[in-house]
């Protein structure tokens, strides 16, 4: 009968109930992912073979690849629209390294290393000058892009090495290629980091409330500015996918990739208010567009027809919950 | 004198005189009024596009499909041109203004009624609207010879020595400038941009105005459709691809902020002008076309740089957001 206040147990993560589950946007998106590949294996005959379910991957992995980051990004509560663009620019800089006579190794480092910077571009415009993450990477996007166009205008860059092939169209095992093992490896890392590390945790407090953020101590700035340089380096890395697959560089390369990227994120369940989101349900997405458009490429639907799939795609996806919310609260009340 | 210094429409206009300026130490006949009055006629479809824009952005949403709109529009208005060429001119544009109405309302109902981000709902329908654009078509263009001469020349042709397209973009101009000066919607429309929970408080229905404002972004993409395929006189899937930001870029460099309720017409109409003469004048002082991209992106950055200055003093927002249901 004492009031000896018993310690509470504060648990590191709240209980998630069964029915929680069941009902997440990661299971939604698993029986939608389901169904589409039933549909797709019942549709063409050519569909379940391991070769070209291998095909399907190269569908998602490179845009997969941005994803991650782009989701962590968008988590924080800013975007990036010029991924594209930096895939161009990279890409047209590895190029111009060829031409000097720059070995494999070389172009990989360029690659990789104009896309970290062309995105801590974009993170001190945002975070030191304090500017919209939207119309700056919209400058950006032209910005880049338009330098790829000034350096190669209507001429494109070919005569990669031999060996620079292996990143776009290598296998490491059967039908398993470098770039899914890549995808496979890079989901891991950003799991980890956004739902097991503090740095993650960080990301999604920023994105709920930047203010609360910065008086419990998180750098919002710096971390921001972090996943900006993350988002271009990811750029940089699917550049040096796209270019040995392709094998040849033009200034209009990857042109549209930030919107599909943008569609493959908000799909998984990333709000695109920011403050919520997880790497399964981006994995899950990228696994869906990519069964969509190859499916629908093995049926010889035009590309421009798949993304009407794409776009009513994005908008069930996202309207539904918020359809059934509603009418199961109407029947409630 | 200060007063007038803190309208950036000012700063704006210095910025296109100084551009004018150092265009025609290069190419003296560029600030000539002939050809100024050609530069005006060649942004016309750019300004309208960005006025539609502008009222969206004010009410801090977006609207990334007005490129597709535009587009689909072109092609159904070409499309019935070739197929019937006896409907008259001024009835197609009705049918565009409606079809462009349409596509508008669809984004606006999802952004009403369902409360989805507009970013991600124009993010969908710029790829749906696009892609109908081939189910219509089938793929097919519609080129100049199947297109009426009527259709062709209805903008070319000169009032008063100006072509059509131009006194069309004046009257859209001063029907924005009624609108958002002089009418309760646009005092709204400001009030939702600066403060939506306020905006409740004073009996502004949030929902429904944004409803309003993409069924005006619609109506404009639609117009702009007619306008673009009789001037490019080309109807294809590919019309005015990525031209979307182009939109969005000229009304940043005008000073709209991507943050809601700060912009005016005039701002959207010169930052219009702005790219435009920028793209008119690299051809004519021997500039490969190729630069006009990464010019226009830097003109973008600097833009919200100094846009960013200007904002900074606010004060602070006290009100956190509230369910607006």
């Amino acid at each position: 009968m004492t009031d000896v206040p018993v310690p509470r147990h504060i648990p590191d993560r709240l209980d998630k109930p069964l029915s929680s589950a069941i009902f997440s946007w990661e299971a939604l998106l698993v029986v939608v992912a389901i169904a589409i590949f039933a549909i797709n294996s019942f549709a063409s005959p050519y569909f379940l073979d391991p070769y070209s379910l291998s095909d399907l991957t190269f569908n998602f992995t490179e845009k997969g690849l941005i994803a991650f980051a782009m989701a962590l990004l968008i988590i924080s509560g800013e975007i990036d629209l010029s991924v594209a663009a930096i895939i161009a620019l990279a890409s047209t800089m590895m190029g111009m390294a060829v031409q000097a006579g720059a070995g494999t190794p070389v172009l990989v480092l360029i690659g990789i290393g104009v896309g970290l910077g062309c995105g801590a571009f974009n993170g001190l415009l945002v975070t030191r000058l304090g500017l919209p993450s939207i119309v700056v990477t919209i400058g950006t996007m032209s910005l880049f892009r338009g330098i790829a166009f000034i350096i190669l205008g209507d001429q494109a860059y070919k005569g990669y090495p031999e060996s620079f092939a292996f990143f776009g169209q290598g296998y490491v095992w059967w039908v398993v290629s470098f770039e899914l093992v890549l995808f496979l490896i890079a989901a891991v890392v950003y799991w980890f980091v956004l739902h097991r590390t503090s740095f993650g945790r960080r990301v999604f407090a920023i994105g709920n409330n930047p203010i609360a953020a910065q008086f419990s101590g998180v750098r919002v700035g710096r971390t921001k500015f972090i996943l900006f340089c993350l988002t271009g380096l990811m750029s940089g890395i699917a550049s040096v996918l796209i270019t040995s697959r392709l094998g040849s560089t033009r200034p209009s390369i990857a042109q549209g990739y930030e919107l599909e990227v943008i569609t493959m994120v908000v799909l998984g369940g990333v709000s695109i208010l920011g403050g919520a989101g997880s790497i399964v349900g981006v994995v899950l997405a990228a696994l869906i567009m990519g069964l969509v458009t190859f499916g629908l490429g093995l049926l010889n639907v035009p590309g421009i027809v798949m993304s009407i799939f794409i776009g009513l795609l994005l908008i069930i996806v996202i309207a539904l919950p918020i359809v059934w919310r509603r009418l199961r609260g109407r029947r409630l009340a | 004198m200060k007063a007038l210094l803190k309208y950036r429409e000012i700063w704006l206009l210095a910025a296109i005189a100084v551009l004018i300026g150092l265009i025609s130490t290069r190419f003296p006949a560029f600030a000539d009024p002939g050809n100024l009055r050609q530069v005006f006629n060649d942004t016309s479809i750019l300004m309208i596009l960005a006025l539609g824009q502008m009222v969206v952005i004010l009410t801090r949403s977006i609207d990334l499909s007005m490129a597709s709109n535009l587009c689909f529009t072109g092609m159904v208005v070409a499309m019935l041109n070739a197929a019937h060429p006896a409907i008259p001119i001024p009835l197609l544009i009705v049918i565009a203004l409606a079809v462009g109405l349409v596509l508008g309302a669809i984004n606006g109902l999802l952004v009403w009624r369902l409360n989805i981000p507009s970013i991600v709902v124009t993010l969908g329908t710029l790829t749906i609207y696009r892609g109908a654009t081939f189910v219509i078509s089938g793929g097919a263009w519609v080129n100049a010879d199947k297109m009426s001469p009527d259709f062709i020349g209805f903008q070319r042709a000169a009032l008063l020595g100006i072509p059509v397209l131009s006194w069309i973009a004046m009257l859209v101009i001063a029907l924005f400038f009624v609108l958002m000066t002089r009418t309760a919607l646009g005092r709204s429309i400001y009030a939702i941009g600066v403060n939506p929970t306020a905006s409740v408080y004073t009996g502004i229905d949030v929902g429904r105005t944004k409803f309003i404002v993409f069924c005006i972004s619609g109506m404009i993409g639609g117009l702009a459709g007619y306008l673009w395929i009789s001037r490019y006189v080309i109807a294809s899937v590919e019309v005015a691809n990525g031209y979307e930001l182009n939109i969005i870029a000229a009304c940043v460099i005008g000073g709209i902020s991507i943050a809601g309720g700060i912009g005016s017409v005039g701002g959207a109409v010169l930052g219009a002008l702005f790219l435009g003469i920028i793209s008119n004048a690299l051809p004519v002082i021997n500039i490969s076309p190729f630069w006009q991209m990464a010019i226009s992106g830097s003109a973008i950055i600097l833009a919200v740089v100094l846009n960013a200055r200007g904002e900074r003093q606010q004060g602070r927002i006290i009100l956190r957001k509230v369910e607006a249901a």
